[in-house]
């Protein structure tokens, strides 16, 4: 390489260097404005995403449980209430294995197999990273155990939670139900009805009863601890706090000591008894026997006992004043009676003779009269107090089955009651037009016979019959049933009264209700199908018998109750109301197998009316099985 | 006493103000940083002051030895590096799975810190030295002294710190004229070759640049100082939130954030501003330093003083890029403000080196 001048050679050098050096100072620029441009992505166009990223970050939310509120008598008797206890609680992602962690456990502390039972369940239907109660109600003792043994038992931990105490027993379970843990089930009805957020610190939710129908009210507001936490996680300090909102208290318009006399006079017999104030609507007392323990349902049942309960031929789960449907047979008949008044279908005072049977013209079927020989002259008020059959298969044939069903829908049969209780049944009540949709069939006159006493198609619950006496009682206000009086807000604990739900005004001609009603009180008097059961009462009642069959009984056969075995015999039905000229209460029982209903379901009643008109406490009231029959 | 007084003031004769000014700027950015990302830990805030105060009077010291000193100081240098990077190749100690620090007995040292500077003296020397006779063999010498100690660096290994001396080695042959038709059939080289070094790339290597593109696809692993670095800066939004308020700072959200991720503390607490502000003082030292470059009268100090200045951008760009998520996550502190003794002594000389070729102008004209 030839040089040229050092002194030019360096000049040219030295351009070259300027050059490179606008290079390097082009290419510096270029990465700062790289740079640059990266940050105002980041912090300009970017920013509000960010900002929402790094608030994540910093705040948690933890959500603070409000206390469920109270389920009280109407004497302010605590029916439901909470407590605090010490479970013990796995998570089985921190467990590094789950068998290791409970074998230790179990060397620790009594683990039932019920117990062990219950957490697989629960296990199996959660997720990973859910803790699952292995036992719940820890004694002292067994806190202070697990406390000084924690590091042997990853994954388990012992948590202050709060539970449900149901003291008032199996008799109060349908009324008022109970809490269970929350369900994949329950959180999507909570999704959906966007509640979901309000929960996200409750563990339990009202699943049946009163616990389900008042959930939101018992509920209450679940609050949060705004905390800001650190990158491990610690709560560094509180932000903000929103106090969760305890809920409400419920007070009943039952009387949890009404409710036991009625249990107790049920003795031995399944069923169920409604008694309403008629002017109210107010559910003085509820009974489904044979009831459950509700308690075992709070922090979750063991499969086993859940089978039990489920399976058991007595149907213990199943609440039958609003499910049970039953013919509603004579206890029809006032219904029955008045229609035929209102309807012009019948005066007061007109008579048949009934010869102990009725037959439809042109046929030589025979409806019969539970009394062989018949009632011989009878009117209407006789044809109620002596339950005459062969009165009512007349009027039915005469009224029509479509009058008939309009008629007594009115009464609410054949549909809800609206009671504050879910999982009502709407009963049948049939009709021309029902049987055409249902069945594809035309009426035949011979299903009009018998609907005229309470047979056939025609289903109503004790709810309904109680109902529909309570408008014979207040003169045709049709009131919805309420189980729940009054409210108390738990920050000003002033108590809100529940407003009454009249749901309307039958318009009955007062002298038409006035026949019906002397007939049910004849009912009760000497003469009457229940007379005995009126027996000695300081306050008159108003009243009437029936019977649901079970079987059927072939024509020309007559039904003998100590022939059958128990399950095969008759329903006992009772309607009525007390004191007859202004009535308080009303009551429908429903005795399971009870045989004839003046026998057995009326002095149940007539216990629950002792002691509510009088205060009059049964003695060791215990029901013979009494097979009388009429 | 007057005597004293007299060789602190011809001393600081040697001190450029200008770059005097944006370095105590920027120290004094970093200290507030520090102090707000330590939680005002007085160990740290205290150690940062120390730190500075030392390498301060590194600087002071290399304003004043004169270039044509310093150019003496290479060769020697430059072998001494090599020799102790292949002393770590052979009996170096294995941290975090790679073969970088050298046990003295009283301290840990990594060799490859020695090149940062080392290698630039060197070769500034050399090119100096055949200034008037300067051929195409000549750079061949100059790239094979920078090929020796890039690939020993290389196989510790240790990716970002043999490329960050490979382009202060790069940079001085670009200065000293390396002919563009090199450098472009290079870097066309380069990039068909980019499959083969893949291949070569250690597994955390190649997570490293995977977990670039995509942060979210390991959030709990690697990603998580991607994410939670740019979360930092971009919620700091245009005007940050404020010294000392940063949340995702002060509750431990940002890792490492008093020294490789400072900038992310500094992006949350003083927001585009600030990041606008702070490129901008680097911008400023550049600058001055391509002056300085500009106007040295010496190839050695011309070439040292360029070089240095681009290299110091280049490692406030590695570092902003990592931290913002737009460059793989190396460990390059980011310059004169993390926190760190070693970095600092060794940038500070790097600035006294610049002050140093910018007072030195006709002294060593010989």
């Amino acid at each position: 390489m030839p040089l040229a001048t050092p002194l030019k050679n360096l000049d040219r050098e030295l351009d070259r260097f300027h050059g490179r050096l606008k290079v390097g100072a082009a290419f510096v620029v270029l990465l700062a404005a790289a740079l640059l441009a990266r940050a105002f992505y980041l912090q300009v166009m970017q920013h509000e995403y960010y900002i929402q990223r790094a608030e994540n970050n910093r705040i948690s939310l933890v959500p603070a449980a409000p206390n469920r509120g109270l389920i009280l008598d109407r004497k302010d008797r605590i029916l439901a209430e909470n407590y605090s206890a010490y479970t013990l609680e796995l998570t089985r992602a921190q467990t590094h294995d789950l068998e290791a962690t409970l074998a230790e456990v179990s060397k620790l502390i009594e683990i039932t197999p019920g117990e062990l039972r219950r957490f697989r369940r629960l296990l199996a239907e959660s997720h990973e990273f859910e803790t699952v109660p292995l036992k719940s109600k820890l004694t002292d003792e067994e806190v202070a155990i697990l406390a000084a043994n924690r590091y042997r038992l990853p994954g388990a931990e012992v948590k202050a939670r709060l539970f449900r105490n149901y003291q008032a027993g199996p008799g109060m379970a349908h009324v008022v139900g109970f809490v269970g843990r929350i369900n994949d089930r329950d959180l999507k009805g909570l999704r959906e009805s966007g509640r979901e957020q309000n929960y996200r610190g409750s563990v339990h939710i009202g699943k049946t009863g009163l616990e389900q129908s008042y959930e939101t009210l018992l509920h209450g507001r679940t609050g949060f601890d705004q905390m800001e936490t650190d990158a491990s996680g610690r709560a560094v300090r509180a932000l903000s706090r929103i106090p969760p909102v305890p809920g409400k208290d419920l007070r009943l318009y039952l009387d949890q000591e009404l409710q036991a006399v009625a249990e107790h006079a049920f003795g031995d017999y399944m069923g169920g008894l409604v008694a309403l104030d008629p002017n109210t609507g107010g559910v003085l007392a509820l009974v489904s026997k044979p009831g459950f323990d509700p308690n075992l349902f709070v922090d979750g049942i063991d499969p086993e006992t859940w089978k039990a309960l489920n399976e058991s031929p007595e149907r213990p789960m199943v609440n039958r004043v609003l499910r049970g449907i039953y013919p509603p047979g004579s206890t029809i008949k006032p219904f029955m009676g008045l229609a035929g008044l209102e309807l012009g279908v019948r005066k007061p005072g007109d008579t048949i003779v009934d010869p102990g049977y009725f037959s439809l013209p042109n046929s030589s079927h025979q409806f019969r009269d539970w009394k062989r020989g018949g009632h011989g002259l009878v009117d209407l008020h006789r044809a109620i107090a002596q339950s005459c059959d062969t009165y009512f298969y007349k009027l039915a044939v005469d009224m029509g089955i479509d009058r008939m069903h309009d008629y007594l829908s009115k009464f609410s049969f054949g549909e809800k009651t609206g009671i504050d209780l879910e999982g009502e049944s709407t009963g049948l009540l049939p009709s021309r037009d029902w049987k055409q949709r249902r069945w594809k069939k035309a009426w035949y006159p011979g299903e009009t016979v018998i609907a005229g006493i309470g047979q056939g198609y025609h289903l109503t619950t004790p709810l309904q019959l109680a109902t529909a006496t309570a408008m014979l009682a207040n003169g045709g206000k049709r009131i919805e049933p309420r189980l729940v009086q009054a409210v108390r807000d738990p920050l000003t604990h002033v108590w809100q009264p529940q407003p009454v739900a009249v749901r309307g005004q039958l318009a009955i001609k007062p002298e038409d209700l006035a026949v019906v009603r002397q007939g049910m009180m004849d009912v009760m008097r000497p003469g009457g199908t229940a007379a005995g059961a009126a027996a000695g009462a300081a306050y008159t009642i108003a009243g009437k018998t029936g019977t649901a069959q079970v079987v059927g009984i072939k024509q020309g056969a007559r039904y003998d109750a100590s022939r059958l075995s128990r399950q095969y015999r008759d329903h006992a039905l009772f309607i009525a109301y007390a004191p007859a000229e202004n009535p308080t209460i009303v009551v429908a029982v429903m005795v399971e197998n009870g045989g004839h209903g003046g026998s057995t379901a009326a002095p149940i009643a007539r216990a629950v009316f002792d002691y509510y008109l009088t205060g009059k406490r049964p003695g060791n009231m215990k029901l013979e099985g009494s097979d009388a029959s009429d | 006493m007057p005597r004293t007084s007299h060789w602190i003031l011809r001393g600081l004769r040697h001190v450029d103000g200008i770059l005097l000014t944006l370095v105590l700027l920027l120290l004094g950015v970093s200290l507030a940083v520090v102090a707000s990302a330590s939680g005002q830990s007085p160990a740290r805030i205290s150690g940062h002051l120390i730190n500075i105060g030392l390498a301060l009077g590194v600087m002071v010291l290399m304003a004043n030895v004169p270039p044509h000193l310093l150019a003496k100081v290479g060769p020697p240098l430059y072998v001494a590096g090599v020799v102790l990077l292949l002393g770590v190749a052979l009996f170096g100690e294995i941290r975090n799975g790679a073969r970088r620090w050298l046990d003295l007995g009283f301290m840990a040292f990594q060799p490859s810190e020695l090149l940062k500077l080392a290698l630039p003296l060197m070769l500034a020397w050399y090119f100096q030295r055949n200034e008037t006779v300067l051929r195409a063999k000549h750079f061949l010498v100059a790239g094979a002294l920078l090929v020796v100690p890039f690939l020993l660096i290389l196989r510790q290994p240790d990716l970002g710190t043999a490329l960050m001396i490979g382009a202060s080695g790069f940079y001085l042959l670009f200065f000293a004229g390396l002919p563009w038709k090199v450098i472009l059939g290079g870097a066309t080289l380069g990039a068909a070759s980019l499959p083969v070094v893949w291949g070569l790339m250690h597994d955390y290597q190649q997570r490293r640049v995977l977990t670039l593109l995509d942060p979210s696809s390991d959030p709990l692993g690697a990603g998580y100082h991607i994410i939670q670095s740019t979360i930092a800066i971009g919620s700091g939004g245009l005007f940050g939130k404020g010294w000392m308020q940063g949340t995702q700072n002060q509750l431990d959200f940002i890792p490492e954030r008093t020294t490789d991720f400072i900038f992310a503390v500094f992006g949350e607490e003083f927001g585009y501003a600030g990041a606008i502000l702070l490129v901008g003082l680097y911008l400023a030292i550049v600058a001055r330093g391509l002056v300085i470059a500009a106007r040295a009268p010496t190839l050695f100090g011309r070439l040292m003083a360029a070089t240095l200045s681009l290299n110091l951008f280049t490692y406030v760009f590695v570092n902003m890029g990592m931290v913002s998520g737009i460059l793989p996550v190396v460990g390059v502190p980011l310059p004169l403000m993390s926190y760190g003794g070693t970095a600092l002594v060794t940038l500070l000389l790097g600035m006294g080196i610049l002050m140093s070729v910018a007072t030195h102008r006709q002294l060593n004209k010989s």
